[in-house]
């Protein structure tokens, strides 16, 4: 009883909501499980299609019609003078337009979700031409647009950095530095060994710090030499 | 790692179908969006405030004046982005690719192109400007004036339309457009107003006060449909040709 009766709630009298749902799952799995940036662009425009489809579903009424009002109700033209006329007859001065009552507002669907809507699609491409950009950008640097590939690539820019003639002199440098520090805490007896065992992650640390730096002139190389992809 | 993503995907769509329960259904008249005192002000005072037929327009233009003002800066700002990102980042780069071909515009293709793309520009002035009276308004006369760029773009190359509305004219049309939108807000400042309170300009329009803001509720969406018009060919023609600016696709 009690399901059938949240079945015939949700996928009978609230299918719209359902669909969107589905639609926005696909836009969500797309951006997380795709690899390709590209893929995740449209995942991400699936999304936005989504949550666009909800918000003028909502500003729909029953058999309202489209937010301009209708020839009886225009504040302007022919056909508003007329019917002033016809309604004022004492009136010499043109018409008025008169807010209009509940009764007659229920008639006409709700503008304000889709004023929010019109905008958001304009911006929507707008945004969307900026990631696309980025996007190329991108493949001009790194020539691939597939996640993997591309963290691939980073990583091994990242070790040849720490490669570098530089890098290494630090490193090296880091290394004895700790090395003497550990003799001299040991030297000086009764140090804990938890103080000797964080020493090394803390170089570690700076070290990452180090490689970013030398990175995109490496990154740079790469991109001079573009692997051909079949 | 496809079959992890797919926990929270079923995580989020089942607890959304759950909340979806408490949704008005479909076509509502009573639902808390349509009932709220907000939506029903629009629908009953826009003919009173401004005696513009389309809610939507007037809602855009006027009552949400300034939310409008600042999503068309934000075209601007993606467009004057993606010029940044994508120039001279081919510099040094091969000038043809294996997949571009030397090839003429095709001849019935050019032809009819030349045929439509007047009637689409007429019917993009059309949208912008009946917007008041009909479906339509700034974005959507500015998408379409937008394509039709971007449609001689397509069929002749990127230099041929480049040619009809060179980059540094989209980027002065693009700000030109936030120059009228502010400057019509700021003009009924000077005459006394808020900034974006058209009633206003009555003082210098020979109009009654709802018609003022019917008129400068015109001159906004002109300025909406310059920027909207140059920032989509600018997304065309940065992307299409990584930035180079010729040849195109």
């Amino acid at each position: 009883m009690e399901g059938g009766s949240l079945v015939s709630e949700l996928f009978i009298e609230r299918l719209n909501y359902c669909i969107y749902v589905v639609l926005l799952l696909i836009g969500l799995w797309a951006m997380l499980a795709k690899r390709n940036l590209v893929k995740k662009l449209i995942g991400m425009s699936i999304f936005q299609t989504a949550i666009i489809l909800f918000y003028v579903s909502i500003a729909v009424k029953k058999d309202a019609t489209i937010p301009i009002y209708l020839a009886e109700h225009d504040p302007h033209g022919s056909h508003a003078k007329v019917v002033t006329e016809q309604n004022a007859t004492g009136k010499q001065d043109a018409y008025h337009p008169v807010e209009l009552k509940p009764e007659t507002v229920k008639g006409y669907a709700n503008p304000l979700p889709h004023v929010l809507m019109l905008t958001a699609i304009v911006v929507g491409v707008a945004t969307l031409g900026l990631a696309l950009a980025l996007t190329q950008r991108i493949y001009q640097g790194y020539g691939t647009i597939e996640e993997d590939e591309l963290l691939d690539k980073l990583d091994r820019a990242d070790e040849r950095a720490s490669q570098s003639p530089i890098v290494k002199e630090k490193r090296n440098a880091q290394r004895r530095k700790s090395a003497q520090q550990a003799k001299a805490k040991a030297a000086a007896g009764s140090v804990s060994k938890s103080n000797t065992a964080a020493k090394p992650s803390s170089v570690t640390k700076g070290k990452k710090k180090a490689q970013p730096k030398k990175s995109p002139s490496k990154t740079s190389a790469t991109k001079a030499k573009p692997k051909p992809k079949s | 790692m496809k079959l992890f993503s797919l926990i929270p995907v079923f995580v989020i769509g089942v607890l959304l179908l759950w909340a979806g329960q408490d949704f008005p259904k479909w076509g509502d008249v009573e639902s808390p969006a349509s009932k709220s005192p907000v939506s029903s002000h629009f629908i009953a005072n826009t003919g009173v405030d401004t005696e513009v037929p389309n809610m939507v327009t007037a809602v855009l233009a006027d009552y949400r004046g300034f939310d409008t003002m600042f999503e068309t800066v934000v075209v601007f700002i993606a467009g004057m982005a993606v010029i940044a990102i994508l120039r001279g980042s081919s510099v040094g780069r091969p000038r043809r690719k294996d997949h571009e071909v030397e090839a003429e515009p095709d001849l019935i293709v050019t032809n009819t192109v030349r045929l439509i793309v007047p009637v689409i520009q007429i019917f993009a002035f059309y949208v912008l400007a009946h917007g008041h009276v009909s479906p339509g308004g700034g974005f959507q006369g500015g998408v379409l004036m937008g394509a039709s760029f971007i449609l001689i773009a397509l069929s002749w190359d990127l230099e041929k339309a480049m040619s009809r509305f060179p980059i540094e004219r989209c980027l002065f049309v693009a700000a030109m457009g936030i120059v009228l939108y502010g400057g019509i807000g700021l003009l009924s400042m000077m005459l006394g107003g808020e900034f974006l309170d058209y009633a206003e300009l009555e003082k210098i329009l020979p109009v009654s006060r709802e018609m003022a803001r019917y008129h400068a509720m015109l001159g906004v969406e002109i300025g909406v449909g310059f920027t909207v018009a140059a920032i989509m060919f600018v997304l065309y023609a940065n992307l299409a040709s990584e930035g180079r600016l010729k040849q195109g696709l």
